[in-house]
């Protein structure tokens, strides 16, 4: 570093002209302009901003100037280096982007390659049809209750009115628990469910019972000895059968959509009294006249059978101990398992049972 | 039941124009529901033909046929040149029976004719030589019951050639099909039947049971002598005796018709004469050959072991529950069910003694229940009959014997007993409208009852109903409500949500279930339903043990396959069956989940309670119930085969192993809150190296780990099948019901590795509770290697840690950090003999 130069008056330091620093800004400016990888920007910067640059080497000579041309330089010299440096940081960051632009673009892959380490679960919608039914009737305020599946001969049948000797015991094919005088099924029906409510409880009782049931049918197509059912059951002061219309009328519209409504035909029930069958009207066709015709799902008849119900009969009400004379309610059963055979155009009831993954795995964890 | 519509018609004046379709509508919305209209489906030009000329032909294969011309009336086509007898107006039909000659009259059927027997239309065509236009039919090809080895030979007189076939054999008949419920005994006949169709279409009814009342009460001398020991078995009892029928006289064709039409066979004049009045009053009757009966026919209760063979062949064992009908030799009928095969009506009977009597419906129910046994009468019978009518059906069956087979009545008629006498039901007159919520007036509720042949008498608000004979189903006010909106219309019920107390939603249990089902699923578990059907050959197969409590099982009396007489302790026996049948099918990475009860056994026998039904049984009495019966825990169960990470393009997956299965326990438990711990363990049928024990505060709740190689050997399984089975209710209840309480200190964290060299056989589950309880600044220790081989001695195994220090409340300090590490080495060497690695 040179003393400064006091000894003359005035001084002319040929560096800290005006035009001599506008060509060193321009020059340094052409440098970065020229320059595109961060290396070459890195010996710009040595090169025109650095210790050893002629902008340093200039600003260094400001002191030998009389002190009023000092400001002057100074200025001058703080602009172009301004300059420079902001042209190289914008350089820098321009660089900076467009190499981690490069590696982004190197970096890209095949996104259809498959990517299915880890296996994906599914749930049987015999599952999620329970479910699906009992949040229907939790948002009516109903509960959903429950009982073993081998359950006591007087709870699946006598308390039903389903005596010993009532000839409706033998349409139920009844698996029998050995021995015989233990007086034990497998229950028939999810109704001793009810009953099992109706001994425990007192009315307004309010409940759905979705359970699995066994009857001594063979395997096929359309039967099965296990299958899985969800029965209602109503007791309060003041209930009839229109009651009953109306719960049925909005499950169907529950789980079939608006528009959907439920028609009644005579039926008998030994714990039901008036009982009824229950059609649906076709989810498929709604009886639509220029569609019933050819509708496969109802074979033209507008509607399909969906399930038995009826008034509780007073003689379940007393074998339960509940008064008939204060209380009355209505019961009704549907199937689920045809229920999703149905909806789903499912030809074969075995496909639900023989636990082949690609039957439950389409349905995913809710219907 | 089925019900030819030309016959009901007979009993009710249907509206001529009435389709039968429509006839089957309007009973079904009555309670008969329709199961199907069944029709004979034949069409077009079947006809009666006579045989002009028969030329027999023989052909090169040894086939006799004969070449025949047939005068068909209207139809015959006199273009036809072939001979013989070209010059008759006629028909040529080649026919190969040999059963008819010249001059018969037969069935043919012309080009155009459809029967459904064949599957296809008759159409002239050439064969053996001929243009054959027609063909003569036998019973099979018209879909009819009889001789099927020959054509059908009609009788002289029965019709001229031209007729049409389709009127004179039935074959335009159709009939109803019915579903009869139990409670519609009176519909199991054509009076019952058409007495509804009358009810619902608002006609005349003829009722068949009206016969001329002295005629029907001839008692006197002649009768055949009868005692009835025991009225509780049989109330009523006629019997009525015809005598020289002429054997060789056929069943009438239209009464052979009407019976075959509703589904029974044709036999003989009087066995046929009792089934008709048997489905025209849908009372059973049961003749006796009275040439082989001995001394007075006797009814009473079988004794305990006594036997009989019954008509159908069978010789039953009785109970004192079984009603029989004696004479002099012994038991000749089982009362109300069937008769014995020895004194059967024959085709050489001539003397007959027609018995209808009335048994106790429940009796009936339960011998053909214990006898098996559901005969035409017995399902009758055991529904209940109208009871005022033995006296007119055995005389009914008399006068159809005395007219079709020329025997004479015999003076006397057999009556015993007298019927019972319904109870009135008494009412309140708003009741119906109450239960159906429909609006019923009590005059239409009258009018409704009185159409079903109720007596209704009306005091103030109050109905007393007095059921017609013929319905015993009618005995409490309920079923006046149904019998009153039958007539109303089921339609007329209006639509009202009722509007229930608020609710409590679901129970904890069934919300953790379907937390549990969910978690299942994201572990990437196929949920399956099987059956709970097992035996002896699962327990062998998951080679359990001889004394495997798994064995004890809940039996069935009556299961569907001797290889599976009960019901499962595991639901591995499912899984493992599905898992088969997936690998079967060509599905290598399978990963299955159940959820479902076991049956587990009470010891010892237990009988659970048949209670009244008159009243609620006690608090005490409902407990012995469910006492008596097995434990029915629900369980999970996972099975995973193949791969658990699938390979791929990015490299190697990794098989599923014994680890996977205990995951998946420990997930689920994590996410019900409950802390499950694991112990090494040995259980049929894992593995014997490879098995955990899954502990819930010191009881054991499940295994998990890999199966054992004989296991999947004997399944045919590919090797390293792993599983799991956990008693879900268990871990339901443990389940608390709002989970911890988050809690973390934000102090730095220390970090410190540990290598212990301990026995081979320590379990580093051990190693690893003994490390996080040395502390409480001990926050986790995480095994992060396990080595054995040169670097620790034989026997040995080194296991690292990796241990995260923290305090609540402050920073440690290296004296902190000291003093934990010591305490982790001392606890480590007291639990399981661990030596520091050096």
């Amino acid at each position: 570093m040179s003393a400064p130069n006091s000894s003359y008056d005035p001084v002319e330091v040929t560096a800290l002209r005006s035009d001599e620093i506008e060509r060193m800004r321009d020059e340094a400016l052409a440098a970065i302009a020229a320059a595109d990888t961060l290396e070459a920007l890195k010996q710009v910067r040595i090169d025109h901003v650095g210790d050893r640059s002629p902008i340093a080497l200039a600003n260094r000579e400001i002191g030998a100037l009389q002190p009023q041309a000092r400001k002057e330089a100074g200025q001058r010299v703080g602009q172009a280096r301004g300059a420079i440096n902001q042209a190289l940081a914008a350089k820098i960051a321009a660089v900076e982007a467009a190499e981690e632009e490069r590696a982004l673009v190197t970096e890209a892959v095949d996104v259809t390659l498959p990517w299915d380490l880890t296996p994906v679960g599914a749930r049987h919608p015999v599952t999620t049809l329970s479910e699906h039914i009992a949040d229907v009737f939790v948002a009516m305020g109903w509960e959903i209750a429950e009982g073993p599946e081998v359950e006591a001969e007087w709870l699946n049948f006598d308390a039903l009115n389903l005596g010993p000797d009532h000839p409706a015991r033998t349409m139920q094919d009844t698996f029998w628990v050995t021995p015989e005088k233990a007086a034990m099924v497998l229950r028939t029906h999810t109704s001793p469910v009810q009953a099992r409510t109706m001994l425990t409880r007192t009315p307004p009782i309010y409940i759905a019972c979705p359970g699995r049931v066994f009857r001594t049918d063979e395997l096929d197509a359309t039967h099965s000895p296990v299958f899985h059912q969800v029965e209602g059951l109503a007791i309060d002061e003041g209930l009839s059968m229109a009651h009953l219309k109306g719960t049925l009328d909005h499950f169907a519209q529950a789980i079939y959509g608006d528009g959907m409504t439920t028609r009644f035909r005579p039926s008998y029930f030994p714990f039901t009294e008036p009982s009824a069958e229950m059609d649906l009207l076709c989810y498929v066709c709604h009886n639509e006249p220029d569609e019933v015709g050819s509708c496969r799902t109802c074979k033209g008849e507008g509607w399909v059978e969906w399930g038995g119900c009826g008034v509780v009969n007073p003689r379940v009400l007393i074998a339960c101990g509940i008064d008939p004379e204060r209380y009355s309610g209505f019961a009704f059963g549907i199937g689920i398992d045809r229920t999703i055979t149905s909806r789903y155009d499912i030809a074969d009831l075995r496909d639900l049972f023989d636990g082949d993954i690609r039957f439950t795995e389409p349905f995913g964890v809710e219907l | 039941m089925r019900v030819p519509v030309s016959w009901l018609r007979q009993y009710v004046d249907l509206p001529a124009d009435l389709s039968t379709a429509d006839l089957a509508a309007r009973l079904t919305a009555f309670d008969l529901k329709l199961e199907e209209i069944v029709s004979s489906g034949i069409s077009g030009p079947l006809v009666v033909g006579r045989v002009l000329s028969l030329v027999k032909e023989e052909q090169k294969n040894g086939k006799m046929i004969n070449w025949c011309r047939v005068d068909v009336g209207p139809h015959n086509d006199p273009s036809v040149p072939d001979a013989p007898g070209e010059d008759v107006p006629s028909r040529g039909i080649i026919c190969g029976a040999h059963n008819f000659v010249e001059g018969d009259l037969v069935v043919v059927s012309l080009p155009g004719t459809v029967l459904p027997a064949l599957g296809f239309e008759i159409s002239a065509r050439k064969t053996y030589g001929h243009v054959s236009d027609g063909m003569i039919c036998s019973s099979a090809e018209l879909g009819l019951a009889g001789d099927a080895s020959g054509i059908i030979v009609l009788e002289a007189g029965q019709g001229q050639p031209g007729d049409s076939a389709i009127e004179l054999l039935g074959l335009g008949e159709e009939v109803l099909d019915l579903e009869v419920n139990p409670d519609r005994a009176y519909a199991l006949s054509l009076r019952g039947v058409a007495r509804d169709a009358a009810i619902a279409f608002g006609v005349p009814f003829h009722d068949p049971a009206e016969l001329d009342a002295e005629t029907v009460a001839t008692e006197g001398p002649g009768a055949y002598p009868v005692v009835v020991e025991d009225p509780t078995a049989s109330p009523v009892f006629a019997a009525l005796t015809v005598t020289g029928i002429d054997p060789s006289r056929p069943t009438p064709a239209w009464l052979a018709q009407r019976i075959e039409l509703a589904g029974m066979r044709s036999i003989s004049l009087a066995v046929d004469v009792t089934n008709y009045v048997m489905l025209e009053l849908g009372f059973p009757i049961h003749g006796y050959d009275r040439a082989l009966l001995k001394g007075p026919l006797v009814v009473r209760r079988a004794t305990a072991g006594e036997k009989l063979t019954t008509l159908d062949g069978v010789t039953r064992t009785l109970t004192e529950a079984d009603a029989l009908v004696t004479d002099d030799r012994g038991p000749v009928g089982l009362g109300g069910v069937m008769g014995g095969e020895e004194v059967e009506m024959t085709p050489t009977t001539t003397d007959v003694v027609v018995e209808a009597a009335v048994w106790t419906a429940p009796m009936i129910a339960r011998t053909a229940r214990t006898q098996r046994l559901s005969s035409e009468a017995a399902k009758r019978n055991e529904r209940g009959v109208d009871p005022t009518l033995p006296a007119r059906a055995v005389r009914r069956v008399a006068d159809l014997l005395v007219e079709h087979g020329g025997g004479t009545l015999e003076p006397g008629l057999t009556l015993l007993g007298t019927p019972p006498v319904p109870a009135d039901i008494a009412l309140h007159a708003d009741l119906p409208a109450r239960i159906t919520g429909v609006e019923i007036d009590t005059v239409t509720a009258v009018e409704a009852l009185e159409a079903n042949g109720c007596e209704v008498s009306v005091d103030h608000d109050w109905l007393s109903v007095t059921p017609p004979p013929w319905r015993s189903d009618l005995t409490d006010p309920y079923d006046v409500v149904e019998e009153v909106l039958r007539v109303v219309g089921y339609d007329r019920v209006p639509s009202l949500v009722p509007v229930a107390p608020a609710g409590r939603g679901l129970t904890f249990a069934q919300k953790l279930r379907r937390r549990a089902g969910y978690v299942l699923a994201g572990e990437g578990l196929i949920e399956v339903k099987t059956f709970p059907f097992a035996g002896p050959a699962d327990w062998d197969r998951l080679g359990l043990d001889a004394d495997d409590d798994r064995r004890r099982q809940v039996l069935l009396e009556n299961p569907l396959s001797a290889e599976e007489p009960g019901l499962t302790t595991t639901l591995l026996s499912g899984l493992l069956r599905s898992l088969v049948l997936n690998v079967g099918r060509g599905h290598a990475d399978v990963h299955l989940t159940e959820t479902g009860r076991v049956f587990l056994p009470q010891t010892g026998s237990v009988e659970a309670p048949i209670y009244g039904v008159d009243r609620r049984p006690t608090t005490e009495e409902l407990s012995a119930l469910d006492a008596a019966l097995p434990r029915q825990p629900h369980h999970i169960g996972v099975v995973m085969s193949g791969e658990r990470i699938r390979s791929g393009w990015y490299g190697a997956g990794r098989r599923a192993e014994w680890g996977d299965a205990i995951a998946v326990v420990r997930h689920l438990a994590a996410a019900l809150h409950v802390e499950v711990d694991v112990q090494q363990a040995q259980l049929q049928p894992w593995h014997p190296g490879r098995c955990a024990a899954l502990v819930l505060d010191g009881v054991t709740i499940g295994h998990a780990g890999e199966l054992h190689p004989k296991v999947l050997k004997a399944y045919g399984l590919p090797p390293r099948v792993v599983a799991a089975e956990v008693d879900l209710d268990a871990l339901i209840a443990a389940a608390p019901e709002v989970g911890p309480r988050p809690e973390f200190s934000s102090f730095p964290v220390a970090k410190e590795d540990l290598a212990f060299v301990v026995d081979a056989s320590v379990a580093a589950g051990d190693l690893e509770r003994a490390l996080v309880t040395a502390s409480p600044l001990i926050e986790s220790a995480r095994l992060f290697d396990v080595y054995t081989g040169d670097q620790v001695p034989e026997g040995k195994k080194s296991l690292a840690f990796a241990l995260r220090l923290r305090a609540p409340d402050r920073t440690l300090t290296e004296d902190d950090i000291r003093t934990a590490r010591e305490a982790a080495v001392s606890a480590a060497s007291e639990a399981t003999n661990a030596t520091l690695r050096t």
